[in-house]
């Protein structure tokens, strides 16, 4: 039987930011299926990352629930929480967030380094990272480079490996595409949703870009999810 | 792998990160190196003389005396004369004596005068006997035999002349009874090194034309002439002397001190230095002290590194944050960093004063007269090295605990 319950469910979720009044979240309601793509549009300051926070349970809403994958993240202990968000949630953000330090590989497995049932669903992390980098146009030899001296589109790929590898069920990417060129960024998008589509994954994007909606299954305005309070004391 | 991210983030930070390991590392190269010193300097002194029950010299302190009499640093007030030695040498529970006669020298160097009881009886660090490294013992009335680094230091050789300065800074020189080198001792590490030695009747040869502190006018009598004559000296500066039994020591120095035909003053080598010791203690204190503030300034420093860091590791951070890791492991990795550096800091404090031994060694002693031995590091050495990389860690733990809380409200959107 195909698991039908919803990959994230937000019913009624409130956050204040501890000594900011001027700021308020409340999410009536969110839910998003298994395997679907969702492109989250919002200006600048609407609280898109204030909920991608709250997802991935960095931040704990003020009441409400947020549920991944079945697991009411809130109920969780800080440290399990932590290990939980990396064996469920891949991650991309705007500015990749590379280790500029670290090697490409090194980069990539750092996931798998906290969760170890992410880890268990790979034969060989190693192999795995190279077919991932491979997979997604990176060149051969690529591994052993350091993060920080790839080109922008390296990196962005680089970062789309680190949150693929393992399979997690639900894949977050912060405005991926911001930094890119727009040859650059249909490559990246068809290149992501192939490999989400491959590892049945469900891909939650983050973007201001009303252009890319007709690349998703289903497009939410933060405005029609949320009710910003602002001023309120 | 957490461990080589710790390294490589490090590394990418290296011209800071190496700034502040330099400082750790002179830091404690300098605390460590002033320990050697110290501890260097000690040992040197307690190991000048060893075997030797009491020194005997004029009435005058006692640090005073040994510093005069064995270590050739100032100057005696008086002498004692020749029959007080003679007196105290032929008391039975006296085994032996040495007699010096101290007041010459020849360039920088001291002249002392003495028997052939020195080569037998004076022994240095645990019962070392002088070794000859050339020639011979004063055979010659006019015969000499110098230290190892009067041989060095002035190119001399088995053979070579000597002439003796009249007093210690004196531009008068005994140039009509010049010395012959006929023999060279071995490195000591003692103020032996630095000392030209002469019979004690040659002390009384060289000053044959000499009154009040001057040549006599138009008198030089021939040394062959000077050898057939009886050269009982009148007095000598200090003796060094052995008691048969231990616990005749203190009955033999009580007597000495309340000898009635004139005033004298017997010690004990290790009771006068452990009286240096204290004399010197405060200055010591305060050296050590001084050094300690100079490794907690470097611990500050580091941390105020780690501090100006922050900011820009946000990013670092939180990418850890993001990847599962917990807030703790934001604390742990500072601290691991901080012992990272305080540990290769240490590590290259502890090689410094070996390298500025290895090269300065022969610089001090010909200098100070120390000769700092090039050994192990000592236990409290370890300690201390492990003292700085906890102390370190426990600086750390101040930005750490300001990372912890940044990595808990920043989550991990953070964008800088």
């Amino acid at each position: 039987m195909p698991n039908t319950a919803p990959i994230l469910q937000l019913e009624d979720v409130r956050f204040r930011w501890p000594g900011r009044t001027s700021f308020g979240l409340h999410v009536p309601n969110l839910t998003l299926a298994r395997s679907e793509t969702v492109l989250l549009l919002g200006e600048s300051g609407s609280g898109k990352s204030t909920l991608l926070s709250l997802i991935c349970g960095t931040i704990v809403a003020d009441s409400g629930s947020v549920c991944v994958a079945g697991t009411d993240t809130a109920a969780l202990s800080a440290g399990r929480r932590d290990r939980f968000r990396a064996e469920q949630i891949g991650l991309i953000f705007q500015q990749f967030n590379l280790l500029p330090f670290a090697s490409v590989q090194d980069n990539i497995l750092l996931p798998l380094k906290f969760a170890p049932g992410r880890r268990n669903r790979v034969a060989d992390p190693v192999t795995e990272a190279a077919r991932l980098c491979n997979d997604l146009g990176l060149p051969d030899g690529v591994m052993s480079s350091k993060a920080g001296t790839l080109s922008v589109g390296q990196q962005q790929r680089v970062a789309a490996a680190r949150a693929l590898i393992g399979m997690p069920p639900l894949i977050i990417a912060d405005e991926p595409t911001s930094s890119l060129d727009a040859a650059t960024q249909t490559t990246f998008l068809e290149l992501l949703f192939a490999q989400s589509l491959a590892h049945d994954t469900t891909l939650l994007m983050v973007s201001h870009d009303a252009r890319l909606s007709n690349q998703f299954d289903r497009v939410i305005h933060m405005d029609e999810i949320c009710i910003t309070e602002r001023d309120a004391v | 792998m957490i461990f080589r991210l710790a390294l490589g983030s490090l590394i990418a930070r290296g011209l800071t990160v190496g700034m502040t390991i330099l400082a750790i590392a002179l830091s404690v190269a300098l605390f460590l190196g002033v320990e050697k010193v110290r501890t260097g300097a000690k040992a040197s002194f307690a190991d000048t003389i060893s075997g030797t029950d009491l020194i005997v010299g004029a009435r005058s302190g006692s640090v005073q005396l040994l510093l005069y009499s064995v270590f050739r640093i100032g100057n005696a007030t008086n002498n004692l004369t020749w029959e007080s030695y003679r007196d105290i040498a032929e008391r039975p529970e006296v085994d032996w004596t040495v007699p010096i006669s101290l007041g010459d020298s020849h360039r920088q160097f001291r002249v002392m005068g003495t028997t052939q009881a020195f080569f037998d009886r004076y022994k240095y660090r645990s019962g070392q006997a002088l070794v000859l490294r050339d020639g011979a013992i004063m055979d010659d009335l006019f015969d000499t035999v110098i230290g190892a680094d009067v041989a060095e230091t002035l190119g001399y050789d088995i053979g070579d002349p000597i002439v003796v300065a009249h007093g210690l800074a004196s531009f008068t020189e005994h140039e009509d009874q010049p010395f012959r080198v006929s023999g060279i001792l071995k490195k000591t590490g003692t103020p032996v090194d630095r000392t030209v030695i002469i019979g004690l009747r040659a002390i009384e040869a060289i000053h044959v034309d000499w009154q009040s502190g001057g040549q006599i006018q138009g008198q030089s009598t021939p040394a062959d002439v000077i050898r057939q004559m009886d050269l009982k000296p009148q007095a000598v500066t200090a003796l060094l002397v052995g008691v048969k039994g231990r616990l005749q020591v203190f009955g033999v120095q009580r007597s000495i001190n309340e000898y009635a035909a004139e005033p004298l003053l017997a010690i004990l080598p290790g009771v006068a230095l452990q009286e240096l010791w204290q004399i010197v203690g405060i200055a010591e204190t305060a050296l050590i002290g001084v050094s300690a503030m100079v490794v907690v300034t470097a611990l500050i420093g580091m941390m105020a590194t780690i501090f100006s860091s922050l900011n820009e590791r946000r990013r670092e951070m939180a990418i850890f944050r993001a990847m599962g890791a917990r807030p703790s492991l934001i604390l742990a990795l500072l601290v691991l960093e901080a012992a990272m550096m305080a540990a290769l800091g240490a590590l290259l404090g502890l090689a410094l004063p070996y390298a500025g031994l290895f090269v300065g060694q022969p610089l001090i002693d010909s200098a100070f007269g120390l000769w700092i031995p090039i050994e192990a590091p000592t236990i409290r050495e370890l300690w201390v090295l492990l003292a700085v990389i906890a102390a370190s860690a426990i600086v750390s733990m101040v930005p750490a605990l300001r990372a912890y809380r940044m990595s808990l409200t920043d989550g991990m959107m953070v964008r800088i």
